[in-house]
């Protein structure tokens, strides 16, 4: 595993504070800062020398769906994965700037990194359940990774909640000792979401979950999404705009110009941004103009 | 017209395509060359066989079945022979040197592809298979002259404490003689584990590496260690190369002639301890015993070449089997 190189900059965000709530103005938006959410000022990666982003700010406000947008090779990706520190996990991947959670920087801050990854799960956009356990032993695989101890009643009470959230506890529930791979692809997603959520994170990042599935396991898991946005943070990289408009409160809209690194380019309430954006680049990409 | 329900359910009868695959000249000389190459193997065993058979043979038809039982080794003198304790002393020799060099295989496999920095890896896995590349005649001098001195007072040391476990018994009263313990079944083990090591490191490293990087991932993504990936992705996904890797390292040990030749004193009785002085190895008593033997002593080494021959045959068997389940299994990524 690379060591992570968090290079300063300086940052270039005009804040204010006002008792625990801060305004951040970045690309000309604004956002009230809850400090219970995830937030990003001024992140910057790299590739090895190669720049992929720069300056990035959002705020990822608790308890509401963030969808990220943009043409492909944008960086949509690379930013998730500095949300829960997976980013290093590249060789030679380095970035600056500042992520916290609830307010506790999640680079510098005094939370081991596997508890950061705890808090703040993630699901890929290939399902990816362990093909050597079961399905009861998939969702409760981040207990023994992250060496939570519990009693065997509530591993119980953990399996069959996670189960449910995930919307797949009535397809599964007499089949828990089957094999993970024997699910379909819908239904190993929304495993896989179980098993992020049996760990009890505050956030969830979702890069594309559906881009490999049919529509109706889409649909299943925009409804699932939008379930879970009661009681966790999501953050979910789409390609699909109406999938956006369906499960988002809030869009940022992630733009590459040649040979730059990504930016943020426009975020807002996905609403406007669909409706009056106030960047003509923005505009052209959600009608479908490029990317 | 549009076929109605009843038309298409009435019966027509199925005639089955006759699957008939037209290759191209490239494609039928490369299947050409690649049969006759793997029918050169075959032919190859087969003529290894067939020749330890015939050879073996008059050896064998004289013994029958007590070859395999038998513990002495007089069939120049017209006396008995067997392999009833070489052939133990092969497997156990071999099965010391799996439990040493199993582990340390897992443990190196792991370190290369899991823990070390990205630019060592390459140097150190040139370093494990440069390990391979050294005579065993070389193993054999060093554990002989540098190892054997060292591991004598292992043997010692088990024998006065835990020689009431057979596998580690001693003779006569404790404290034993420290020299009681050399040219024994351990010693030529861990000297065997030496050789094996590379081997078995080499196929559990290419395993290892081809644990797939989204099930690593996603137990990273959950809060998991590294400890956590290895024992939840990588072992499991592994293990198919562990078992097969580790029948390979048996199949080594089981033929590695020079090293045990060297080590070794040979003896034809059976003895359970390994920790005692004596042992001996098929490849140890053709090796000790060939230029000496008349008519009747070759035909009887290569009978115990054919057990040989045939043991290792199976071992390695097994193991391609098993290696091929565990890549079989790295396909299920998706
Ligand atoms: N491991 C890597 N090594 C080097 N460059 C990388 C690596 N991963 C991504 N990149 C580069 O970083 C840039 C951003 O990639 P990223 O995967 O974040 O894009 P994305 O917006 O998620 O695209 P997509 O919509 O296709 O998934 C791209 O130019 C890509 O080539
Ligand atoms: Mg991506």
């Amino acid at each position: 595993m690379s060591t992570i190189n968090t290079q300063s900059t300086t940052s270039n965000t005009s804040q204010t504070s006002s008792g625990d709530q801060s305004i951040i103005h970045s690309a000309g938006e604004v956002f009230i800062e809850s400090p219970r959410g995830l937030s990003a000022r001024n992140v910057s990666c790299w590739f090895g020398e190669k720049k992929v982003l720069e300056g990035v700010n959002l705020v990822m406000r608790p308890l509401e769906v963030t969808a990220l947008i943009g043409p492909s090779g944008c960086g949509k990706s690379t930013f998730l994965r500095t949300l829960n520190r997976m980013h290093e996990l590249v060789p030679g991947a380095s970035l600056a700037g500042e992520i916290q959670l609830n307010g506790d920087d999640i680079y510098r801050g005094a939370m081991p990194l596997t508890e950061v990854r705890r808090h703040i799960g993630m699901v890929f956009q290939k399902p990816n359940p362990f093909p050597a356990m079961t399905i009861a032993e998939n969702v409760l695989s981040g207990l023994r990774l992250s060496g939570l101890k519990v009693d065997r009643h509530e591993r119980d009470d953990i399996l069959e909640t996670s189960l449910k959230r995930a919307g797949l506890w009535k397809e599964v529930k007499d089949r828990l000792g089957e094999p993970g791979r024997a699910l379909s692809g819908g239904q190993q997603q929304r495993l896989c979401i179980a098993r992020s959520l049996a760990v009890k994170p505050q956030v969830l990042l979702m890069d594309e979950p559906c881009s490999a599935l049919d529509p109706s396991s889409t649909r299943r898991i925009e409804e699932t999404v939008q379930e879970l946005s009661d009681t966790i943070t999501i953050v979910i990289v789409t390609h699909n705009m109406q999938q956006a408009q369906r499960v988002s409160k809030f869009c940022a809209f992630f733009l590459a110009e040649e040979n730059q690194p990504g930016r943020i380019v426009e975020a807002d309430l996905t609403a406007k941004i669909f409706t009056t954006p106030r960047d003509e680049r923005t505009n052209a990409y959600v009608s479908g103009h490029f990317g | 017209m549009i076929p109605t329900q009843e038309q298409t359910e009435s019966v027509v009868p199925e005639e089955r395509i006759e699957i008939a695959v037209r290759r191209d000249v490239p494609d039928r000389i490369y299947r050409g060359v690649a049969t006759a190459a793997g029918f050169t193997t075959l032919a190859l065993m087969a003529l290894i066989g067939g020749f330890l058979l015939f050879r073996g043979a008059s050896a064998l038809r004289k013994a029958g079945f007590s070859f395999l039982t038998t513990e002495m080794w007089a069939p120049d003198q017209g006396g008995d022979f067997g392999i009833g304790a070489v052939l133990p002393y092969t497997i156990q020799i071999s099965l010391v040197a799996l439990f040493i060099a199993v582990p340390i295989s897992i443990a190196t496999a792991l370190f290369i592809t899991q823990y070390a920095p990205t630019r060592i890896r390459r140097p150190l896995t040139s370093l494990v298979d440069l390990l391979a590349a050294i005579p065993s005649l070389i193993y054999g001098l060093w554990g002989l002259f540098y190892l054997q001195p060292r591991l004598i007072t292992v043997g010692k040391w088990m024998g006065d404490n835990l020689g009431w476990i057979p596998l580690f018994k001693a003779s006569g009263p404790a404290p034993h003689s420290i020299g009681q313990f050399a040219a024994s079944t351990f010693v030529a083990g861990v000297v065997v584990s030496l050789m094996v090591i590379p081997l078995c490191t080499s196929v559990m490293r290419e395993v290892f590496a081809q644990a797939p990087m989204g099930e690593q991932e996603a137990a990273l993504a959950l809060g998991g260690t590294k400890w956590g990936v290895i024992r939840d992705v990588v072992l499991p996904f592994g293990r198919g190369g562990i078992i097969g890797g580790a029948m390979l390292g048996l199949g080594r040990a089981l033929g590695e002639t020079i090293a045990v030749t060297l080590i070794i004193s040979p003896m034809f009785v059976r003895q359970f301890s390994i920790m005692e002085q004596g042992s001996n190895s098929i490849a140890a008593l053709i090796a000790l015993k060939f230029s000496e033997s008349n008519a009747n002593g070759i035909s009887a080494l290569m009978a115990a070449g054919l057990a040989l021959f045939l043991l290792t045959l199976l071992v390695n068997a097994i193991a391609s089997v098993i290696v091929g389940k565990g890549r079989s299994g790295a396909q299920t990524e998706i």
